[in-house]
C-alpha cells in the first residue's frame, strides 16, 4: 500500500520527508561534488514557495515580482533586483529569505510554507555561483538523434550502468538474479498478464541461458495476447467503458475502439501514429475505418442523458476532458487549474488553455441522446448475414398480410358488422387519410404530435346498437431497418397510440350538428391505465392505448347511448381526438356498425393462421434485432466544416456561462514550437506531441513503461511532470530510456524488450534489513519488483491457472456472474444478465464497463471507474479484497477447475497437492511445503464427511460436477484447498 | 514543540491506546511477528491492517466523533417542509416577477411561470417556536434539538453535479466523498467494520451513483462500502453455501501459515499485511451481519423507528419505484436504525441516500402535493426516532446528523408540462439560491433557526451559507481544521473546501 497516502495529515508530513529524503539520496550526493543545479535543486525550492504569489498567474501576483522569468527576478527594480548573480549582499531576495521580522521575512508566515535552512542554503550557493537559470527539469530538450547516438540505445545493460551509479552512491549494490521460474513467471506477467504453464517453465528452467531468455521475451511480445495486457493500461488512460456515464449512464457501443486498441498495440504501431490515429485519424486523407474507429478515444468522454441538462454545457464539459486527457496522457502537465486561472506553477496561462482547447472544440459532437456522429462497423460478411435476416422478416411479413387479408375477408363476411362507406375524412395536424379497398383508412404525410382525424360515412337505413374501431397493424410507408416493424401507431419510435376521445355527430343540413352519445365500451386489449372507456369519458388527458401489444390487431366497440334508428341513408361525422402528445396517432384503422347489442356483437375474430404467422414475423424480428444490436455504432470524431467552425471565447472563471475575450486555435506556447506548414488542429496538435523537439511525451511514455514493469515510476508522479510533481529518481535513466523509445521508431516492444532483457529486470526480489532501511520502496531498483498484481490480472491469472480461461479474442463487452441487484442506475432499464457460455470465463478487459457501477471485483483491486482518465491505479490491500478471492463466484468456479485439475493427476494425495500448487504458482514445490494443505484437506475430508450434503452444496458453488462413482466429499476437500491455494499472497504477487 | 512535533506526540497517545486495545481483545488467530508488523507504524514500508480501520487523532478537540447524513436524493421542498411564507401564499398563482426569471437557467420551466404558495400549514413549534410543516409531526418534537440552516445555496442546479458538489467539494466526477475524507482523517473506531458505510432506499441510486461515496484521489481504501439490505449486506461476505464456520477458520489458518513463510522468504511487509486483512475479513464476516441485524432490537426501539426487520419493499426493485411508495414502507427507518446500530459498534461516517425527491409534478409520482407527503411518511418518524435513540443512548453528543438534498425548489410552479394546477401534478423545478437543511447533534446548536430568506423564500436575506461553509463547519466540528486539513494529489493540496478560502466556519451555530 502506498504508504504516505494512507497517514493522517500529521503522521503524513512527517512521513513525506522521510520518504523524500530517500528519493533525494542520489542527488545528494550529487550535490556535494558540484554545487546546486538549477532545474533539480533550485527551482523546486521557488516553484513550491514563491511561485504561488511571484509565478505566472498575474492576477495573484505580488509586487508586480516574477521569479519565474530569468529577466524579471534579475531586472534592476527602484535601484536593487531581488537576485543579483554572483552577489550575496546585493540580492533583496537573500535579505528576505533569512530575516525574522514576520512582517518583512520571506515566504510569508501566513503562507505556512517557510524555507528550511538547508533550503536557504541551496539558494544562497547558487546566487553566489552565479545564479545560473534553466529551465524545469522534464521541460530540458533530450539529445538529438545525432548527440543520442554515443547512447548504445539498443544495449539493455546501459540500464544496469545507470542503476548501478545510483545504487552505489546510496551504498547499495544490485541484487542476484532471481530464479528461472521466477523470472520466466514474471516476465509472462508483465507481457501478456498471464502465467507461463509449469511446463513452459521447467524447459525454460532447464536452459536458462540469456540466449534462450531473449527467445521467450520474443515469443512472448508476439503473442496475440501482448495488446490485450498493454490495451488494459492505455483503456485506463483513454477512460474506455461501455456506458455514457452520468444519471442515467446508457450503453454506448464503442468497444471497436477496444478492439482497435489490442491490434494496434499487437501491430505495434509507432506511438507517432498511434497518437495521430487516436486524435486525428478523421483528419488524414482519405482516413479508413479503423482511422475513424481510433477517433473514439475522445468520444470516450461522458455524455449526460438527464433531462433538463444544457447539452451544451455537457458538450464543453467533455471538450475540456479532452483537453485535459491530452495533456495528462502525452505531456504528463496538469491543466485542471488553467480552465480557471492561469496556471500558478507551470508556464501554461489561461489563454494558452483556451487556445488549445479552440483546437478540440471544433467537432461535431455535442452530447447528443444517439451520440451522433457514429460509425456504423459491419464487416462484408456480417453485411450479408444480415441481408439474409432481412430477407427472412420480409418474406414472414407478407405471409401474416396474407393471413391477415385472409381472416379478415372471412370474418367480415361471416359477422354482423356492415362497413359504411367512407365519404369524406381529413386530419386537422394535416396527416392525410387514404381509403384502401377494405375500407380501411391510413394515415400518411404530416406527422404531427397531436391530431384529429374527422371522417364522414353514408350510413345507410337500419338501427345501429355500436360502432367498433379497428386498429390494423402494418408497417410504417417507407420505412426501413428495424423501424419497418408493424404497429398501429405512427411513430417509429413507439408504435403506441392514445385515442384519446371519440366523438360522433348526426350531419344535417342547415344546422349544427347534434352530437350522439355513447355509452359503454369494451376492447380486446387495454394498456394499464389507458382503459378503452376512456376514449368516451368527454376528457382529452385520458385515453384508450395498447402498449405493449402495438403490433397486434386491436378493436373497441362503443355502444351509442340510444339505439341509432336511421330511418334514410344518413350522413355520419366521426372525430377522432388524440391528445397524447409525441406523435401517437394510429395509422390503420377501420369504422364499422352493428345492430347487435354491445354484449352481443364480437370484437373480431382471427384465423388461428394469423397467429402462427404473426409468431413467425416475430422469430424473424427477434434475430434482426439481436444483430443489430450487436452491431456497433461507433462515436467517432468528425470535424465541423470550416463555415460551420465554433467561434471559442475564454470562460470568465471556467465558467462557460460567462464568456470572455475570444481566442483562436494554437498550440501551447511556453513549449516547443509547431513545424513550418502544419495546421493549428487536431492534426497538427497530434504532429506536436510526438516532434522530435518535445521532450515530455518521449520521458512520459517511458516512465509510464517503466512504471509498470517496476510498480512505481522514476518519476513517481507519473501525472505530474510539472514544477509540483516529484523530481526523477534517476534523470539520466529516464532520459536514455525516453530516447531509447524516440529513436527506435517509438517502438514500445522494442522499449519493453530493452528494459526486460537488462539484468536489473531480472533480479531477486528478496529483500534483506539493509535494503529495507536503505531504500524501503525500492525506489533505485537495487531489488526485483514485488507488488499485488493489477485487477484484470489477479482473476485472468486465476480463471487460466485453473483451466477455465476462453482465450477468444474481441467483440462486444461480457457479462461474467456478478451479484444480483446491483445495477440500480436511475431510469434505466438496462440488466446485467450472467454469461452462461464461454463469456463466463473470457479475459477481464472484455468485462461490460458500466462507469457507475463497475465490475465490483475489478474495482474492489483498485480499477477505477473509468469516467475520467486515471494514470495511475494506487495499490490497495484490504480485507474487502480477501472477501473476493474466497468469495467471488468466479474464484469459487476457478477453485472448482483446480480441483477437477487436480484430482485427476495422478499419484499420492501429496503428489495431488504438488500438482495443484505448482499449476499454481508455477515453480517446482517440495513435499515438506504442501504439508499444511495435506492437513487442510484431511480436515476438510473429516468435515464434510460429518455433512456430505453440504459437500455437494459446495462443489455446486464452484460447478464443480460429481462424476459417476466419484466422492462429493472427496472433491469437496479438493475444492476446499484449491480456494486456499488461489488466496496465497505468492498466487496474487508478482514476484 | 512545534506544530508537527505536536501531531506527532499526538499520533503517539492514540497509537499507543490503539495498540492496547487490539492487544487486548482482537488479535483472533494472529501469530506475534504479525502483530508485531501490524502495529508498528513507524518502520515506514510496515503500513498496518486498511487504515480506514485505526482510530486516528483529529487536528483538534472534536465537538462530535461521528456522522450520519442524511441526503434526500432529488431536493426536498423546503416551502413545504421549513419556510412559513405568508407573502408567498398569499401571492399565489399570480406572475412571478421579471427580477426573478432574468440570467437565470432552470431545468424545465419555460417563459413566465406563476407562484406556488406552499401547500401545506405550519405552525411554531419546540421552545424555539421555530416554523415546521404539518407533514413533520415527529420532527416537530425534537425541533429543539436541531439547527435549522434555511439560506443555504448552491451554484449547481443538475442533480449529478449538485449531489457531488455538496457530497465531495467539486461539481466533476474525482474528488473524494465527505465520508472518505472524514475516515482518511479520523479512521474508525471499530477494526472489525468498514469505517464508512453507505445504505440506500427509495429503490434507485442517486443521480451521481457510487462516485458520491467515491473515495476519488485518496486511496481506495477510504471509499464508502455500500451495506445492502437484501443479500450480501457486503459483497462476497458470504461464504458459499456448504462452507462451514470452523472450515473456514481452517482454511484462513492454512493461507496464513503458508503466507507467513512467504514472508519469512521475501521480507516484503505488503504480505504481513495482507495476512492480517485476511484475519479482518474473517471477523467482518461475523460482526457485519451482526451490526446489520434489526431483529436483535427490542419492538419498541423497532416503533421508536417505525422499523420492520427483514421487510424487503417491492419499490427495491421496480423499473419506476415512485408509483410504488408507500406512506408507511419502513425501508428508510429501517436504514436510520442501521445507522445507530452501526454508529454505536463504532462506524465513524454512515451514509443514508433516500431517492424520489424530485418533485417536477410532471408525471405520476413526483409532485409536491401528493409524493411529498408519502415520502415525508417513509422519513419523519424515522429520523425523529433517531435523534430521540441517540439522546437517550447519550450518544446525540458526539453524532453528527446532516440533513437536506443537493439543492431547493423553485417558488414557482413547474409549467413545462401543463400550466393548471392538477392534484397529484404540483410541482417545483430545482432552486439553488437558498434551502434548507438541518444539522443536529455533537458540537451543533440546538433550536436554533439559522439565516433568513425574502418573503418568497427566493435568496437569502440574512445570513447566507454557502455549501462551503458548511463542509467548512463539519469538518471544524469533528475536529479537523477545514483549511490544513488537505491530501496532495497531482501537485496540489488537496481540500474539501476547494482551493480558495471562501469557505468560512458558522461559528454561531456550534454549541
Amino acid at each position: 500500500m502506498n504508504l504516505k497516502s494512507i497517514l493522517s495529515p500529521g503522521l503524513m508530513a512527517a512521513m513525506w520527508i522521510v520518504a523524500s529524503t530517500v528519493v533525494q539520496l542520489g542527488a545528494q550526493a550529487v550535490r556535494a561534488e558540484d554545487g546546486p543545479k538549477f532545474s533539480r535543486d533550485v527551482l523546486p525550492i521557488l516553484s513550491k514557495h514563491c511561485f504561488a504569489c511571484h509565478g505566472p498567474d498575474a492576477s495573484k501576483r505580488e509586487a508586480e515580482l516574477r521569479l519565474d522569468v530569468e529577466e524579471e527576478a534579475k531586472r534592476a527594480r527602484e535601484g536593487s533586483a531581488s537576485i543579483v548573480p554572483g552577489d550575496l549582499a546585493k540580492s533583496k531576495a537573500v535579505d528576505r529569505i533569512v530575516s525574522k521580522d514576520p512582517d518583512y521575512m520571506m515566504p510569508p508566515p501566513d503562507f505556512d510554507r517557510p524555507l528550511t535552512a538547508e533550503q536557504v542554503e541551496t539558494l544562497k550557493k547558487w546566487i553566489a555561483a552565479g545564479a545560473p537559470w534553466g529551465k524545469h527539469w522534464s521541460f530540458e530538450p533530450l539529445p538529438t538523434p545525432q548527440a543520442a547516438a554515443a547512447l548504445k540505445i539498443d544495449d539493455p545493460q546501459q540500464i544496469d550502468h545507470f542503476v548501478d551509479a545510483s545504487l552505489k552512491r546510496a551504498g547499495l549494490e544490485r541484487s542476484p538474479k532471481a530464479s528461472a521460474h521466477t523470472r520466466l513467471r514474471r516476465v509472462w506477467l508483465d507481457l501478456v498478464g498471464l502465467p507461463p504453464t509449469p511446463e513452459q517453465a521447467d524447459a525454460f528452467a532447464a536452459d536458462d541461458s540469456p540466449e534462450n531468455y531473449v527467445r521467450a521475451v520474443d515469443e512472448l511480445l508476439a503473442m496475440p495476447q501482448f495488446g490485450e495486457h498493454w490495451a488494459r493500461v492505455w483503456l485506463d488512460l483513454a477512460r474506455y467503458a461501455d456506458t455514457k456515464g452520468y444519471e442515467k449512464d446508457l450503453g454506448r457501443s464503442i468497444w471497436p475502439y477496444r478492439d482497435w486498441v489490442i491490434k494496434a498495440l499487437n501491430d505495434d504501431m509507432p506511438l507517432d501514429r498511434f497518437t495521430e490515429k487516436q486524435l486525428a485519424g478523421d483528419l488524414l486523407p482519405e482516413p479508413t475505418q479503423d482511422d475513424l474507429i481510433a477517433t473514439a478515444f475522445h468520444r470516450n468522454t461522458m455524455s449526460n442523458d438527464e433531462g433538463g441538462t444544457d447539452d451544451e454545457e455537457f458538450r464543453i464539459t467533455a471538450v475540456k476532458d479532452r483537453v485535459d486527457t491530452t495533456m495528462q496522457v502525452w505531456m504528463g502537465l496538469t491543466m485542471g487549474c488553467a480552465k480557471c486561472h492561469s496556471h500558478k506553477y507551470d508556464p501554461i496561462t489561461m489563454e494558452d488553455y483556451y487556445r488549445f482547447y479552440a483546437v478540440f472544440n471544433q467537432t461535431e459532437d455535442a452530447d447528443r441522446p444517439n451520440d451522433a456522429p457514429t460509425l456504423t462497423v459491419l464487416t462484408e460478411d456480417r453485411k450479408s448475414d444480415r441481408e439474409k435476416l432481412e430477407e427472412v422478416r420480409e418474406a414472414a411479413e407478407s405471409a401474416l398480410a396474407n393471413a391477415e387479408q385472409q381472416s379478415l375477408s372471412a370474418s367480415d363476411a361471416a359477422s354482423s358488422w356492415i362497413f359504411p362507406k367512407v365519404t369524406q375524412s381529413c386530419a386537422d395536424g394535416g396527416a392525410k387519410l387514404e381509403l384502401g379497398p377494405d375500407g380501411s383508412l391510413t394515415a400518411t404525410g404530416p406527422h404531427p404530435d397531436r391530431d384529429v382525424y374527422q371522417i364522414e360515412l353514408d350510413v345507410p337505413a337500419g338501427r345501429y346498437a355500436a360502432v367498433r374501431i379497428e386498429a390494423i397493424p402494418t408497417r410504417l410507408p417507407g420505412a426501413r431497418g428495424v423501424n419497418a416493424k408493424r404497429g398501429v401507431g405512427r411513430s417509429a419510435k413507439d408504435r403506441n397510440f392514445v385515442l384519446s376521445e371519440l366523438n360522433a355527430f348526426k350531419l344535417v343540413e342547415g344546422q349544427a350538428p347534434p352530437a350522439i352519445a355513447f355509452g359503454e365500451a369494451k376492447s380486446d386489449f387495454a394498456q394499464e391505465g389507458w382503459p378503452v372507456a376512456a376514449a368516451v369519458d368527454g376528457k382529452t388527458e385520458t385515453g384508450w392505448a395498447v402498449s405493449p401489444q402495438a403490433d397486434q390487431r386491436h378493436a373497441a366497440v362503443f355502444a351509442f347511448a340510444e339505439t341509432l334508428d336511421v330511418q334514410q341513408p344518413t350522413t355520419l361525422r366521426f372525430t377522432m381526438s388524440q391528445q397524447y402528445g409525441g406523435g401517437l396517432t394510429m395509422l390503420k384503422f377501420r369504422i364499422s356498425f352493428t345492430a347487435k347489442s354491445i354484449d352481443e356483437s364480437e370484437l373480431f375474430s382471427e384465423a388461428p393462421a394469423v397467429a402462427e404467422a404473426r409468431k413467425q414475423v416475430q422469430a424473424a424480428e427477434e434475430k434482426l434485432n439481436a444483430f443489430d444490436a450487436a452491431t456497433p455504432a461507433v462515436p467517432i470524431m468528425r470535424e465541423l466544416a470550416g463555415d460551420k467552425q465554433r467561434e471559442t471565447r475564454m470562460h470568465v472563471r471556467g465558467n462557460f456561462l460567462e464568456p470572455g475575450d475570444a481566442v483562436k486555435p494554437a498550440l501551447l506556447t511556453a513549449f516547443h514550437a509547431q513545424r513550418e506548414g502544419m495546421p493549428a488542429n487536431r492534426l497538427g496538435a497530434a504532429r506536436w506531441l510526438t516532434d522530435i523537439d518535445n521532450p515530455l511525451t518521449a520521458r512520459v511514455f517511458a516512465n509510464r513503461v517503466w512504471a509498470r514493469l517496476f510498480g512505481i515510476g522514476i518519476v513517481e508522479t507519473e501525472e505530474d511532470f510539472g514544477a509540483l510533481g516529484s523530481a526523477p529518481s534517476d534523470p539520466e535513466l529516464l532520459d536514455w530510456l525516453a530516447v531509447n523509445y524516440r529513436d527506435q521508431g517509438w517502438s514500445l516492444k522494442k522499449l519493453l524488450r530493452t528494459i526486460v532483457l537488462s539484468e536489473t529486470y531480472q533480479q531477486s526480489s528478496r529483500t534483506s534489513p539493509t535494503t529495507k532501511e536503505k531504500d524501503p520502496r525500492n525506489v533505485l531498483v537495487g531489488r526485483g519488483s514485488r507488488y499485488r498484481l493489477p485487477a484484470e490480472v489477479v482473476r485472468d491469472q486465476a480463471l487460466k491457472v485453473s483451466g477455465l480461461l476462453s482465450m477468444k479474442q474481441f467483440g462486444p463487452p461480457v457479462m461474467p456472474p456478478q451479484p444480483s441487484g446491483l445495477w440500480r442506475s436511475t431510469y434505466n432499464g438496462q440488466k446485467w444478465i450472467d454469461a452462461e457460455n464461454e463469456d463466463r470465463r473470457r479475459r477481464s478487459l472484455y468485462t461490460y464497463w458500466k462507469r457507475t457501477t463497475p465490475y465490483p471485483s475489478l474495482t474492489t483491486f483498485d480499477a477505477g471507474s473509468r469516467e475520467v482518465c486515471q494514470i495511475r491505479r494506487i495499490s490497495t490491500n484490504t480485507p474487502l479484497q480477501a472477501l473476493v478471492t474466497l468469495n467471488d463466484p468466479v474464484f469459487l468456479e476457478a477453485a472448482g477447475g483446480l480441483a477437477r485439475k487436480m484430482s485427476m493427476s495422478p499419484g499420492t494425495s501429496i503428489e495431488h497437492l504438488q500438482f495443484g500448487m505448482r499449476s499454481v504458482l508455477v515453480r517446482p514445490v517440495s513435499a515438506a511445503e504442501v504439508e499444511p494443505l495435506e492437513a487442510l484437506r484431511v480436515a476438510a475430508l473429516a468435515d464434510f464427511a460429518k455433512r456430505p450434503e453440504e459437500a455437494i452444496a459446495f462443489c455446486k458453488s464452484g460447478r464443480l460436477e460429481i462424476r459417476e462413482g466419484e466422492s462429493a466429499v472427496e472433491l469437496a476437500a479438493w475444492m476446499t484447498v484449491s480456494n486456499a491455494m488461489l488466496n496465497l499472497d505468492e498466487f496474487l504477487t508478482r514476484n | 514543540m512545534n506544530h508537527l512535533e505536536q501531531q506527532w506526540a499526538a499520533a503517539e497517545s492514540i497509537k499507543q491506546a490503539t495498540r492496547r486495545h487490539f492487544l487486548n481483545g482482537c488479535g483472533l488467530g494472529l501469530g506475534a511477528a504479525a502483530m508485531a508488523a501490524l502495529m508498528d507504524r513507524s518502520a515506514p514500508a510496515a503500513e498496518p491492517i486498511a487504515a480506514a480501520s485505526s482510530d486516528k487523532p483529529p487536528m483538534f478537540a472534536p465537538r462530535a466523533k461521528r456522522v450520519i447524513y442524511l441526503h434526500m436524493a432529488g431536493s426536498p421542498s423546503q416551502l413545504e417542509l421549513f419556510e412559513h411564507k405568508p407573502e408567498l401564499n398569499k401571492r399565489s398563482g399570480e406572475e412571478c416577477p421579471q427580477s426573478f426569471l432574468e440570467g437565470k437557467r432552470f431545468a424545465f420551466i419555460k417563459g413566465v411561470p406563476k407562484i406556488l404558495g406552499g401547500q401545506f400549514s405550519f405552525e411554531q413549534c419546540g421552545k424555539s417556536g421555530q416554523w415546521i410543516s404539518e407533514l413533520l409531526p415527529h420532527f416537530k418534537g425534537v425541533v429543539d434539538e436541531t439547527c435549522v440552516i434555511r439560506t443555504v445555496s448552491t451554484d449547481q442546479f443538475n442533480h449529478a453535479p449538485a449531489q457531488l458538489f455538496v457530497h465531495t467539494g467539486a461539481p466533476r466526477i474525482g474528488s473524494p466523498s465527505l465520508g472518505s475524507w472524514v475516515t482518511y482523517g479520523l479512521g474508525s473506531f471499530n477494526e472489525n467494520l468498514p469505517g464508512f458505510v453507505v445504505l440506500l432506499s427509495g429503490g434507485k441510486t442517486p443521480d451521481a451513483g457510487k462516485s458520491l461515496w467515491g473515495s476519488g484521489f485518496l486511496p481506495s481504501v477510504y471509499q464508502g462500502v455500500q451495506c445492502r439490505t437484501t443479500g450480501d449486506p457486503v459483497l462476497f461476505l458470504s461464504d458459499p453455501p456448504g462452507m462451514g464456520r470452523s472450515l473456514r477458520r481452517e482454511v484462513l489458518d492454512t493461507i496464513g501459515k503458508m503466507n507467513d513463510r512467504e514472508y519469512q522468504q521475501s521480507g516484503d511487509d505488503e504480505t504481513m499485511t495482507r495476512i492480517a486483512q485476511y484475519e479482518l475479513a474473517y471477523r467482518m464476516q461475523m460482526a457485519v451481519p451482526e451490526a446489520m441485524d434489526l431483529s436483535r432490537e427490542p419492538q419498541h426501539i423497532l416503533d421508536l423507528y417505525g422499523a420492520k426487520p427483514g421487510y424487503v419493499s417491492p419499490a427495491e426493485s421496480a423499473d419506476d419505484p415512485r408509483v410504488l411508495y408507500k406512506k408507511d414502507d419502513p425501508t428508510f427507518a429501517n436504514n436510520c436504525l442501521l445507522a445507530r446500530r452501526l454508529i454505536e459498534s463504532g462506524v465513524r461516517f454512515v451514509q443514508l441516500y433516500d431517492w424520489g425527491w424530485d418533485h417536477h409534478g410532471s408525471s405520476p409520482g413526483e409532485s409536491v402535493d401528493e409524493t411529498l407527503p408519502i415520502k415525508c411518511g417513509q422519513t419523519d418518524r424515522a429520523i425523529a426516532g433517531l435523534i430521540t435513540d441517540l439522546r437517550q443512548r447519550g450518544l446525540l453528543d458526539e453524532t453528527l446528523i446532516i440533513w437536506g438534498g443537493e439543492f431547493g425548489r423553485t417558488p414557482m410552479m413547474q409549467n413545462n408540462v401543463r400550466s393548471e394546477m392538477k392534484k397529484g401534478f404540483i410541482g417545483r423545478d430545482h432552486h439553488p439560491f437558498a434551502y434548507t437543511m438541518w444539522l443536529a447533534g455533537g458540537g451543533i446548536k440546538g433550536g436554533l433557526a439559522y439565516g433568513q430568506t425574502d418573503e418568497f423564500g427566493y435568496y437569502p436575506i440574512e445570513k447566507p451559507v454557502t455549501i462551503r461553509d458548511l463542509q467548512a463547519t463539519i469538518l471544524h466540528v469533528l475536529g479537523l481544521d477545514p483549511y490544513k486539513f488537505h491530501y496532495k494529489y497531482q501537485g496540489l493540496d488537496n481540500r474539501l473546501i476547494g482551493p480558495t478560502e471562501e469557505g468560512k466556519v458558522l461559528r454561531d451555530i456550534l454549541a
